[in-house]
């Protein structure tokens, strides 16, 4: 007996039974179509994750200004200024380091005409934008010239734009920033929000030496609070703390057992830590998912039980007119195998529009994956012929006379 | 005629466990081809086992089973079911067809059982159909037929594949008189019209007396073996009164 024929009889056999057949499906659709919504939410969430990895700039390693200690009394970190703009370029010369940018920032009021603004501002030189990867969109970055003449010019995040000129184009216009004028030479690109919410298109930047003179500096002079850095590569993350901690050290003439005044922090790492922990919970949530695809399996084997026990006398009566015990075999497992793919057909499509009303009503992202539809189809065709099987076994193994006379 | 069937020192004993039940005692019996010989017995007399033995779906305990002089007795269980398949076809008390399936698919069977194409399929079906005065009434389930129309389905399909032998086993136990008639009718014409061998079991006396040849059962072994001048059921149809039963369609 061949493949269509055998199908044919299975699918005749579920058509007789419509509303059961139904039923059991009904287990490997819920089963699969969790699968595969509980696979696109981690997946969702893990894609957000590694976007906004991205839009933090790669291989980034942040020094921040080392933790005071005032009369037994201890600062958090960058609260007092340790580091200074020659730290800085000393960090760029460095092998393990690509780019190295001192970074001081304060909130700041921007005026333009009749409107303004509360935003950061942020001093530093033409690499933090390298570093970043954040690109001009219009006019043009800071230049090394801008730092050396500490000119009165700035760059403004899409955020800033949008509140003081609305739909107006402010290259060229001047701004008063603490009461100076400065003259905006170019619009940064839109970042969205960071990783913990924060608007990063909410942002001036100023050349670093302005910022000294004009707009922060009179506390501390030709210090910075941080210092952004980006490694060569990813491997090379490591190497880079090491020797950025090592110059530091040797440079604040600190003794071996006393503590670093700066703190390096490694901010790829905390995200990837961020990426683990959604890929764990993306897995953790498939697993769950796969449990009720197993009992979806299990529902199948109890139907196939109980058909085959129903079918007693059709089996004997098949058998008799010139069925093998293998025809028997196939034909039980067709049927849970049919059961269990038109399941993961429909199960696909469920998990499919469940993730689409996931992603809109709750606001949560969700990535569909090939790989993922065509990971819970094959399960469901696994769970098929392992739960069909034992039913199918039992039914070719029936004696055809007992079968024949079963009432 | 040629022998069909020769069954040589034939026993079969069931092993209970405790105790062992012999079914059949030593059966020596030749059955030529072209015969329609009625098995008669009581109940526990042997005649089932030795139908079942007949009909390839058991295996004996002793002796030989010649079909067609092929020593069958120590075929596998697929082999068997290949000669079910082909050469045998059965026709039981309770019918056994597919519910919610037409009666051309229930015909169309066996035929999936030997890789028949589908057009093949159906035509040989719809010809078996016509053959017991069925046509007409192929896409009917057997839920919407009388039960001699279904007793008519089964023997369709018991020759769909063109057996040499058909093992009918109390193919009227279910039918009233009249319809009993006619499907010996059915029996007495594919004997006579197509050399088919027929075996009937059956513990009716009456429904003995159409066949050419009584064998008689008792406590597994036969005790009586006696040729039959067979009445001709299509003639005691028709002395029957009308009316009763149900007349061909």
């Amino acid at each position: 007996m061949n493949l269509s024929m055998t199908l044919r009889i299975a699918l005749k056999a579920l058509s007789r039974n419509k509303m059961r057949s139904g039923l059991t499906m009904l287990g490997i659709i819920i089963g699969v179509g969790a699968v595969i919504a509980m696979i696109a939410i981690g997946s969702g969430a893990k894609a957000r994750i590694q976007e906004q990895i991205a839009s933090m700039g790669s291989n980034l390693i942040i020094v921040l200004s080392g933790a005071a200690t005032s009369g037994g009394m201890r600062w958090g970190s960058g609260s007092v200024p340790t580091l200074t703009v020659e730290d800085a370029k000393e960090i760029a010369e460095l092998s393990a380091v690509k780019y190295s940018a001192p970074v001081i920032q304060g909130v700041v009021q921007v005026v333009y005409g009749n409107q303004n603004w509360s935003t950061i501002a942020i001093g530093s030189t033409p690499e933090a934008l390298l570093i970043r990867d954040w690109p001009v969109v219009k006019g043009r970055p800071l230049n090394q010239g801008d730092i050396d003449g500490a000119t009165k010019t700035c760059l403004l995040g899409q955020t800033v734009v949008e509140n003081l000129f609305g739909e107006m184009d402010p290259v060229g216009q001047v701004v008063r920033i603490k009461k100076f004028p400065f003259t905006v030479v170019g619009v940064l690109g839109p970042k969205g929000q960071s990783t913990w919410g924060q608007d990063q298109d909410d942002v001036v930047y100023v050349p670093l030496t302005t910022a000294q003179r004009l707009l922060f500096g009179q506390q501390f002079p030709g210090m910075v609070r941080a210092i952004s850095v980006q490694a060569m590569g990813p491997d090379t993350m490591k190497e880079a703390e090491e020797q950025i901690t090592q110059l530091l050290r040797q440079r604040h003439r600190l003794r071996p057992g006393q503590e670093n005044d700066f703190t390096v922090r490694n901010l790829t790492e905390a995200f990837s830590t961020a990426e683990e922990s959604a890929r764990v919970m993306s897995l953790l949530l498939g697993a769950i998912a796969s449990i009720s695809l197993l009992v979806g399996g299990i529902g199948i084997m109890n139907i196939m039980l109980v058909s085959v026990t129903e079918r007693t006398r059709e089996i004997g009566l098949r058998m008799a007119v010139g069925a093998r015990g293998r025809d028997i075999l196939y034909q039980f497992l067709i049927e849970s195998l049919v059961l269990s793919l038109i399941g993961g057909v429909i199960g696909i499509l469920v998990g499919v529009i469940a993730s689409q009303l996931i992603s809109r009503f709750f606001q949560w992202p969700t990535l569909i994956s090939i790989q993922a539809l065509f990971l819970s189809f094959s399960f469901a065709g696994a769970v098929g012929i392992f739960f069909g099987f034992y039913p199918a076994r039992k039914a070719a193994r029936l004696d055809p006379i007992e079968a024949l006379r079963y009432e | 005629m040629e022998e069909l069937i020769r069954v040589e020192h034939l026993a079969k004993i069931y092993d209970l466990g405790e105790v062992q039940v012999p079914a059949l005692k030593g059966v020596n019996l030749v059955i030529r081809a072209g015969e329609f010989v009625a098995i008669m017995g009581a109940s526990g007399s042997g005649k089932s086992t030795f139908m079942n033995i007949l009909g390839c779906l058991d295996r004996p305990t002793e002796g030989h089973y010649y079909f067609e002089g092929f020593d069958v007795s120590g075929l596998s269980k697929d082999e068997l079911a290949r000669i079910r398949n082909k050469k045998i076809g059965f026709v039981f008390q309770s019918f056994n067809l597919l519910s919610r399936t037409s009666a051309l698919e229930n015909v169309e069977l066996p035929l999936y059982y030997n890789n028949t194409p589908s057009r093949e399929r159906r035509r040989r079906a719809m010809e078996a159909l016509i053959n017991v005065g069925l046509q007409g009434r192929e896409h009917h389930f057997p839920s919407q037929l009388s039960g001699g129309q279904q007793q008519r389905v089964a023997i369709a399909r018991a020759l769909v594949n063109q057996p040499l032998l058909i093992l009918a086993d109390e193919p009227t136990g279910n039918l009233d008189s009249r319809t009993s008639l006619e499907i010996m009718d059915i029996f007495q014409t594919l004997n006579a019209q197509s050399g088919i061998t027929i075996i009937l079991v059956t513990h009716e006396p009456d429904i003995a007396r159409y066949a050419g040849r009584h064998v008689l059962f008792r406590d597994g072994r036969v005790i009586q073996d006696l040729p039959n001048q067979p009445r001709r059921a299509m003639e005691d149809l028709r002395q029957m009164p009308t009316g009763t039963g149900e007349g061909i369609s």
